[in-house]
């Protein structure tokens, strides 16, 4: 028999595990403010929040929501679900697989933020409280209050760590700190999900269809976004609420059935990227979009170097470069060196050999390193093109890239007759020239996932992580690492090769600071390894999402000037400190994350 | 000894499968292993033990293409192996880690699928194609695997990820990962490390089975009676030089092993009388003692 010691109970502490919320007000009528709170901000949505127009998005007008009430009543809607998904309301239980109540938490939270940051800004903007109409107190008064009762809701609080009576002072000040942080982490947890009831395929596919509609709406809304405090107002509805799903369980749920359905939902996602341009009146917008494109394609490129091979590569943009110049020497422009204009087909697939052939030849002395000695000479090598082709110009080396002028003037593409230059109409329906590239950079796109997705899972795609997660192992299980490690370089490459064709003919010219390491621009090597990094690494959609997420950021928030990329550093900070596995997790990672899981999660081979 | 062998002293006489001859290896001024010989035949298990920093784990890296032994040549069936360790494995020399080296986040399955690697072929363009031959060697690779899943009897975890299972389970995977290279020799590198009485003798019938079809099995343990139960022969390193090399018998009986293992006999030292008693004073004291001598496993 061993000693057992008895835990010494404190009477001050209120007992570990008890049900109880983070503000004292009794849980049932906490979930009906909640709930009722969620409702009365929909409907303040409706009512003017301001007597004048000078407030951008006209929130002037009753029964008609217009700008941030947009985004509100949104976020009002969402609390509503949860809080009366929280009371087992029949129907939605399937929205909630892993319980309402942090969900309903955090619904309630952007719901508040969004209300109060365009109450605030309305106040500051137009110089006082008196410019609020009725609705604007009203919205207040109700997302305040739905906040405060989804707070009241009870929750596990975690055991706190008792203090020792030897502690100074100060050490007591942080283990206070401590449980605190603990307890709010405890009140955001969710719980473990429950098991899906079996579908029809039917039903998952209309789900999946579902889900891409509203991507594509959320997508086009926030590229749409007119003005600086619209664009806040959307991140912080998109940013709560996508965590409100996720904490609910719902984002694990719905990747399952897209995991299962793969091939409907790539096509589905293709549709629906397809369909963008013709929800546009502008050409505007459909520049970013093709922008965003090849970004994301090139992101997707270097996925496979980094999250599938875990190779470092801190130079990949100069691949971008090589297809581009390489596309803009035989595109016929006129200050390209040679008199040549070679059809897309063929200057594209040239695009992509010369960049896989730069691959090989940078990859073949660097890849015998590991780790941070290769990011470092891959780092170099990017270095090494650009100061390549700036020299290249005729005075300080042969007369090929036409140095920092850069080739100009790259005309249109012209596939059998579509002028890419030109607007053509469909149906009703004016595709002008960015919204034509859009759809040529989309099957790129598309060419580039399915090389992923086919790679990733097959004999060569395993020899991949399994070099990642240990080179010494996987030589000893016969894996040339050697080779395969350049096989994904010399992929990735040619992938950034063929994206940078496009390139070339989307921005007319091609010039050496295009392709640096750091710039405020993407794509560089900085924010592509960052949108892989932010995204999810391995996955396919996370490189899309976080390349999307890091165009439009900066695109959207002008107004920070030069503190841009301090706020893009704080943001890449905060977001590994609190979510490492980046905002797509692999499912790999997911599995990672729930160790001690009862029922085995059936493992789909790449993230979806 | 308490439990008898069940090895049977069949096959013990093929052709050899693993013929060192004069390994050395120098690692600057240091020579951890010294002109060592060890031939392992078709059908043999044959163990190798010594203290700790006998070197024999750097005569494993030597057999194994890790590393490339200074003087003297390793040659398996007849050609010397070549100097890379995914070589080495091509050729059919398979070998576990004494740290488990398993590919943590990928799934039982998979890891198995990566020990196919030497045996199949389908390089990128089969994978970006999709042909009817990539589906069929897909699709045999994991018939094959899950065979191997099957007889480790692991096949009801194979979506698991592989850092999410006992240790045991671990140890057994990586057996099955080295199978499935197909090899004509296993290596094991303390097989039983960290494992409790039920486990070893699990891997000693799992080894057993191995060596029933056909593949001959060299196995570095500290554990004994895991040895010699399993062995035909065992070679004895100390100092990185080979010191006996015999059936169990002739190892356990022999002087040298046990000096190098528990030092020369000193003056006044504890007759055998006195040694009985206080071991009898302990069995009684305490029964549940850790009866896994092995080497604290440094995961």
């Amino acid at each position: 028999m061993t000693t057992q010691t008895t835990t010494p109970e404190s009477p001050s502490t209120p007992n570990p595990g008890t049900p109880e919320g983070l503000v004292p007000i009794p849980p049932a009528i906490g979930r009906a403010l909640a709930t009722g709170g969620g409702a009365l901000t929909i409907v303040s949505a409706f009512l003017a929040w301001t007597w004048t127009s000078a407030f951008p998005g006209d929130l002037t007008v009753y029964g008609y929501p217009g700008g941030l009430q947009v985004l509100v009543l949104i976020g009002g809607v969402l609390t509503t679900l949860f809080g009366l998904a929280s009371y087992g309301v029949k129907g939605l239980g399937w929205l909630v697989p892993a319980g309402a109540t942090s969900a309903l938490r955090l619904a309630a939270l952007g719901t508040f933020a969004t209300a109060w940051y365009t109450i605030l800004a309305i106040t500051f903007q137009l110089g006082g409280i008196v410019n609020l109409e009725p609705g604007g107190y009203i919205v207040a008064i109700a997302t305040l209050g739905a906040l405060l009762g989804a707070l009241a809701l009870p929750f596990e609080r975690p055991e706190p760590d008792t203090a020792d009576p030897e502690d100074t002072p100060r050490e007591r000040l942080v283990l206070d700190a401590r449980n605190n942080i603990a307890v709010i982490k405890a009140a955001f947890a969710s719980g473990t999900p429950t098991p899906a009831r079996k579908l029809p395929a039917y039903a998952e596919i209309l789900i999946i269809v579902a889900v891409l509609g509203l991507a594509l709406t959320v997508f086009t809304y926030g590229i749409g976004t007119e003005y600086d405090e619209l664009f806040l107002g959307f991140l912080l509805t998109t940013g709560f609420g996508f965590a409100a799903v996720a904490k609910a369980g719902l984002v694990s749920r719905i990747s399952a059935i897209t995991a299962k359905h793969r091939n409907v939902t790539l096509l589905g996602a293709f549709l629906a990227a397809a369909a963008f341009p013709f929800t546009q009146s502008d050409d505007q917008y459909a520049t970013i979009g093709v922008y965003i494109l090849i970004f994301a394609t090139v992101a997707l490129g270097l996925n496979i170097v980094v999250g599938l091979a875990g190779l470092l590569d801190l130079g990949y943009v100069a691949f971008l470069g090589v297809g581009a110049y390489t596309a803009a020497m035989v595109s016929g422009s006129p200050s390209s060196p040679f008199d040549i204009h070679l059809p897309f087909w063929l200057s594209a697939l040239l695009g992509a050999a010369v960049a896989m052939i730069f691959g090989v030849l940078i990859g073949a002395p660097t890849l015998r390193l590991r780790g941070d000695y290769l990011a470092i000479v891959t780092l170099g090598f990017g270095e090494i093109f650009r100061i390549g082709v700036l020299n290249m110009d005729g005075t300080s080396g042969p007369d090929i890239t036409n140095g920092s002028n850069g080739i100009s003037s790259i005309p249109n593409l012209n596939i059998l007759g579509f002028d890419f230059g030109q607007a053509h109409s469909f149906g009703g329906f004016t595709i002008a020239r960015f919204a034509n590239y859009f759809l040529l950079m989309l099957l790129i796109t598309l060419i580039v996932v399915i090389v992923f997705r086919r790679s990733s899972d097959s004999r060569i795609g395993r020899a991949w992580i399994a070099i990642r997660e240990d080179e010494t192992a996987a030589l000893a299980m016969g894996i040339n690492g050697f080779r395969v490690k350049l096989i994904a370089f010399a992929l990735g490459a040619a992938l950034a090769g063929l994206a940078g064709t496009v390139q070339a003919h989307v921005t007319y010219t091609v010039t050496p600071e295009q392709y640096q390491f750091a710039h405020v621009v993407p794509p560089n090597s900085a924010f592509l390894l960052a949108a892989v990094v932010l995204g999810g690494m391995g996955t396919i959609s996370g490189p899309l999402v976080g390349a999307a997420l890091l165009y439009l950021i900066p695109a959207k928030l002008q107004f920070l000037g030069d503190y841009q990329l301090l706020a893009f550093g704080l943001t890449l900070v905060l977001l590994m400190r609190f979510r490492p596995e980046g905002l797509i997790p692999n499912r790999r990672r997911q599995l990672e994350f729930h160790e001690d899981a009862e029922a085995p999660t059936v493992l789909s081979k790449t993230g979806v | 000894m308490t439990t008898e062998t069940t090895a049977p002293n069949t096959a013990a006489t093929g052709q050899a499968v693993l013929d060192a001859r004069g390994v050395t290896m120098r690692f600057g001024g240091l020579t951890a292993v010294r002109n060592v010989d060890l031939t392992v035949n078709s059908g043999e298990i044959v163990g190798l033990i010594g203290p700790n920093g006998a070197g024999k784990t750097t005569f494993f890296n030597c057999l194994t293409g890790l590393y490339i032994p200074t003087e003297g040549e390793v040659r398996y069936k007849g050609t010397v192996l070549p100097p890379k360790s995914f070589k080495v494995t091509a050729a059919g020399v398979a070998r576990t880690f004494q740290n488990i080296r398993l590919f943590a986040n990928m799934t039982v399955l998979e890891n198995v699928l990566v020990g196919r690697h030497t045996r199949t072929k389908e390089g990128l363009w089969s994978a970006l194609l999709r042909g009817p031959g990539f589906k069929k060697a897909e699709k045999a690779s994991e018939e094959r695997a899950m065979e191997l899943l099957e007889f480790i009897g692991l096949a009801h975890k194979r979506d698991h990820l592989a850092r999410n299972l006992p240790y045991g389970e671990q140890r057994k995977l990586e057996i099955a990962r080295a199978l499935a290279s197909e090899p004509g020799l296993l290596l094991l590198d303390e097989p039983t490390a960290g494992m409790n009485p039920q486990e070893t003798r699990a891997t000693e019938e799992l080894v057993f089975a191995i060596r029933d079809q056909g593949i001959a099995v060299l196995v570095i343990e500290h554990d004994m009676r895991f040895i010699f139960n399993l062995c035909d022969r065992v070679a004895v390193l100390v100092q990185g030089e080979k010191l006996v090399e015999g059936d169990s018998a002739t190892v356990q009986g022999d002087e040298r092993v046990v000096a190098a293992y528990l030092g020369e006999p000193f003056e006044g030292a504890p007759g055998t009388d006195e040694i009985t008693e206080v071991s009898a004073a302990e069995t009684h004291a305490d029964t549940t003692k850790d009866a896994a001598p092995g080497k604290e496993t440094d995961r």
